[in-house]
């Protein structure tokens, strides 16, 4: 040693990539694109961390994950203590690792990132979680019963955290769900490709095992009300994290024509009905020779690659600002360009065009400049004036953003929603204006993303047992 | 699991189902639907609340064979059970005292409009039923609909039964001789509500119909089920299904009812040549 000083660890510039499936071939199957790291692979990248003190990462986190503890732990090649570490904090590891946007989170803040990439902190917390998934599931300690029963209304990432985090407690959950499968957008929305579904159901029997109830095609506001679970249904407080899966449409002419999905039938078809298994499942989908897909974000990018997997022959992102603003993941967008999406930046569609059939044919659009930054700080989209033209298609898929469900709030007395129909609920807490009511993830921020909506679940969770705790 | 209590084979092609099904049963009303699907592999396919039992805990829907899935679904028997199934979903029927009002019920439609008709007559309606069907083998639930009728009128299409000719006919003829009808609903095929509507509009008499789009979950997540209505566009399965029919677009609904023409060929098709496709209980259901 020189000088007393430590060696300078050589710092490998660059994350360690992340083996994937070919994207010729990948962009005809739906098996998961990301294979994964190898053992070595994850030690390697763990050890890139320099674990350091002050561990700026853990403020891009939305949960806290002990970033550098976990990471320390798998660089030693103790995954066993890296899954416990991490499951402190986050209860879908496996989940998070793969569909959360590290890049504006904890990777976006990794000292490493200012030279160098960052820590690859997603790909290792994905290993550490697929790891446990492919042994034995910890052991989960649950709290003597308590008596209590919480409903949980939807079993998206918001009402799963939470039912998980009250049944460890001790208290009795059970979940309602108005589809036929818990899982929310993990199953319905977000592709085999991306989030193989195996992964979400084993999540979910962790679930089931801590003593969870699950009552699927049970939906709320139908078949009871909130108030009717809290008075009568014997439920002592009941959780609402029913997301936002109200598809928004451009309201142009022609959307209604043959040809014009939202983003949430064509994903939900393809994923939750498995119709890219038609005839062998029996749900059906068209998806034609080219199809445009409206909007930026993850959405549209899983519905873009989704149509290419699905058979079509050209698949293209249509987006009224440019590269820059995309919201989707960088991993979404590069993934997508290399199974040979194409990208339509600054346009928009004014008018679809469809033939006497009432099929779609062709769509109008406009060009579009950037302007001034508005109020999300991106730069807004101004159209040209005259610079119509017409594209050739014969799918659209509209991918322009969901809101709440109107089917809870409008049939819960004295719960307060904003404006745009949100739950009003507190952040710190997740307490809506009705008491013994509370309300997390997408039905409160509006579509967001995972970990905050898991977050929010975690949240209410802790103030739920502090209700129930005082009331006796 | 959803079990099947009872079946009863109204006609060929034409089942009835009753359904253990406590948590839709305690809320069911006049007007709403339930999603179903027959198994792991299964489309999710709406059938409306034909009637409802709340101590019995049940539900009641007919269907007709028209496709893959209802034809599997007319080969299982009493006892067999159904993977899922989640209602009441939809806006339950507006249910108040019009003073005199018609229930047209077109083939199948008889059995949605059953109990509206019912509850039309609980209010304090007098209530006019005409139901119609293509022939005498196809009609079904005359005694019932005549209990929830002041008075009802049958018609076939070939005269094999009663009345020959359409449910517009006897409409009209009700319309002309019964002054005062405060309001029409009616349900069945589309070019049949089509047909009621073009009538009743010329009488300036409200006519409510139900509409079955094409759905894929029923809790307006999706927007497979989007209909034109006053030019605005609505979702069939929370905002309806039931809507003031001299406003909705028929046109688009009959090209959208089609979009999985093709498909819905492919899959019937390998249906049939896959399976034996008969019952097991020898009631007839799946020929
Ligand atoms: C296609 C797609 C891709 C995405 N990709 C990403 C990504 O890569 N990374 C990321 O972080 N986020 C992504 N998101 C966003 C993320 O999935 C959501 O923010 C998150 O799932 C919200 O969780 P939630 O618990 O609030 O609700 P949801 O996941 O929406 O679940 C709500 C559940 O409630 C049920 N429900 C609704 N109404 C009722 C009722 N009345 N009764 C009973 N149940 C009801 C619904 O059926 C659903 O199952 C994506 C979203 C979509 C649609
Ligand atoms: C609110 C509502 C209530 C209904 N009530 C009844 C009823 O009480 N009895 C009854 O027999 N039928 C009813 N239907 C229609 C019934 O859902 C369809 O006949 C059934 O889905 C056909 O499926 P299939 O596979 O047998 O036929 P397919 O060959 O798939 O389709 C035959 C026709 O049925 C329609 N259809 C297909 N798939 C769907 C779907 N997922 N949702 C809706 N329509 C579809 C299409 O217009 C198609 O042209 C209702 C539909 C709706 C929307
Ligand atoms: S900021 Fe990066 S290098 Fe530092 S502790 Fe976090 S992951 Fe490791
Ligand atoms: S069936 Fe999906 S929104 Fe109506």
């Amino acid at each position: 040693m020189n000088g007393g000083s430590k060696p300078k660890k050589t710092i490998e510039p660059k994350k360690n990539p992340m083996p994937c499936q070919e994207p010729a071939v990948r962009a005809r199957n739906f098996n998961e694109v990301a294979l994964g790291y190898s053992e070595e692979a994850v030690v390697a990248e763990a050890n890139r961390c320099l674990q350091c003190k002050n561990a700026p990462c853990r403020q891009g986190c939305p949960v806290e994950v002990d970033i550098p503890a976990f990471i320390g732990l798998a660089a030693g090649g103790d995954f066993y203590g890296a899954i416990r570490k991490l499951k402190e904090k986050n209860a879908l590891p496996a989940v998070c690792g793969r569909v959360c946007p590290q890049e504006s989170q904890c990777e976006k803040y990794c000292t490493l990132g200012k030279k160098h990439e960052p820590v690859a902190i997603g790909r290792i917390e994905r290993f550490c979680a697929d790891w446990e998934l492919a042994g034995a599931a910890l052991p989960q300690e649950v709290k003597p019963p308590t008596g209590k029963k919480v409903a949980v209304v939807g079993s998206g990432p918001s009402g799963l955290t939470c039912a998980a985090d009250l049944a460890k407690l001790g208290h009795q959950v059970t979940i309602f769900e108005a589809l036929h499968v818990p899982g929310g957008v993990l199953m319905y929305g977000i592709p085999e490709f991306r989030l193989p579904k195996n992964v979400v159901q084993t999540e979910i029997g962790n679930l089931k095992d801590l003593g969870v109830n699950i009552e699927v095609n049970a939906v709320v506001g139908k078949f009871a009300v909130v108030d009717e679970l809290l008075n009568g249904g014997g439920f002592d407080a009941v959780f609402i994290g029913t997301g936002a899966g109200l598809p928004y449409f451009m309201n142009i002419p022609g959307e209604n024509a043959c040809g014009v999905y939202s983003a949430n039938e064509f994903l939900t078809r393809t994923n939750l009905m498995k119709a890219y298994r038609f005839p062998e499942a029996d749900t059906p989908i068209r998806v034609g020779r080219k199809v445009a897909v409206l909007g930026g974000g993850n959405v549209a990018m899983d519905a873009a690659r989704t149509a290419l997997r699905l058979g079509a022959e050209e698949s293209w992102i249509v987006y009224r600002r440019s590269k820059k603003e995309l919201p989707a993941r960088h991993e979404e967008v590069e993934h997508a360009e290399e199974e040979g999406v194409k990208f339509a930046f600054l346009t928009s569609p004014t008018r679809i065009i469809y033939n006497d059939d009432y099929w779609v044919t062709a769509m109008e659009c406009l060009q579009y400049k950037l302007g001034e930054p508005d109020a999300s700080g991106r730069r807004s989209p101004v159209p040209i004036p005259g610079s119509e033209f017409v594209m050739d298609v014969d799918t659209v898929v509209v991918a322009i953003g969901q809101g709440p469900n109107p089917l809870v709030p409008g049939t819960t007395e004295g719960l307060q929603c904003n404006k745009k129909g949100n739950i009003v609920a507190d952040p710190g807490t997740g307490a809506t204006s009705k008491p013994g009511v509370y309300a997390g993830g997408d039905v409160v921020t509006g579509a967001a993303t995972v970990i905050l909506a898991m977050g929010a679940g975690r949240t209410a969770a802790k103030s739920i047992h502090a209700y129930l705790s005082g009331k006796n | 699991m959803y079990r099947i209590v009872r079946k009863e084979a109204l006609a060929p092609t034409l089942s009835l189902f009753e359904i253990e099904a406590p948590l839709v049963a305690r809320k069911a009303r006049a007007g709403q639907f339930v999603i179903l699907r027959i198994n792991e592999e299964g489309e999710r396919i709406p059938l409306t609340i034909a009637d409802f039992d709340r101590a019995r805990e049940t539900i009641t829907c007919v269907f007709q064979e028209v496709g893959k899935t209802t034809k599997e679904l007319g080969t299982l028997c009493e006892g067999d059970y159904l993977q899922d199934f989640a209602g009441p979903l939809g806006l339950p029927s507006h249910i108040e005292n019009f003073g005199r009002v018609v229930c047209v019920g077109g083939g199948l439609g008889v059995a949605p409009v059953f109990p509206i008709a019912r509850a039309l007559k609980e209010a304090g309606n007098e209530v006019i039923g005409i139901m119609g069907a293509r022939t005498k083998e196809l009609l079904f639930w005359e005694e019932k609909m005549y209990s929830a009728c002041s008075e009802l009128w049958v018609t076939t299409d070939d005269g094999s039964y009663s009345r020959k000719g359409f449910v517009t006919d006897l409409l009209r003829e009700v319309i002309e001789k019964k002054k005062d009808v405060g309001l029409c609903v009616a349900i069945g095929p589309l070019p049949m509500m089509r047909a009621v509507c073009g009538l009743t509009r010329e009488y300036g008499l409200k006519t409510v119909v139900s509409l079955n789009s094409i759905m894929v979950d029923g809790t307006g997540m999706c927007g497979c089920c989007r209909v034109t209505v006053g030019g605005k566009t609505k979702f069939a399965c929370v905002d309806g299904p039931e809507f003031d029919g001299h406003l909705v677009d028929f046109e688009e609904m009959a090209r959208r009812a089609v979009i999985y023409k093709p498909q819905e060929q492919l899959a019937v098709s390998r249906y049939v040549k896959n399976s034996a496709h008969n019952c097991s209980c020898g009631c007839g259901g799946g020929r």
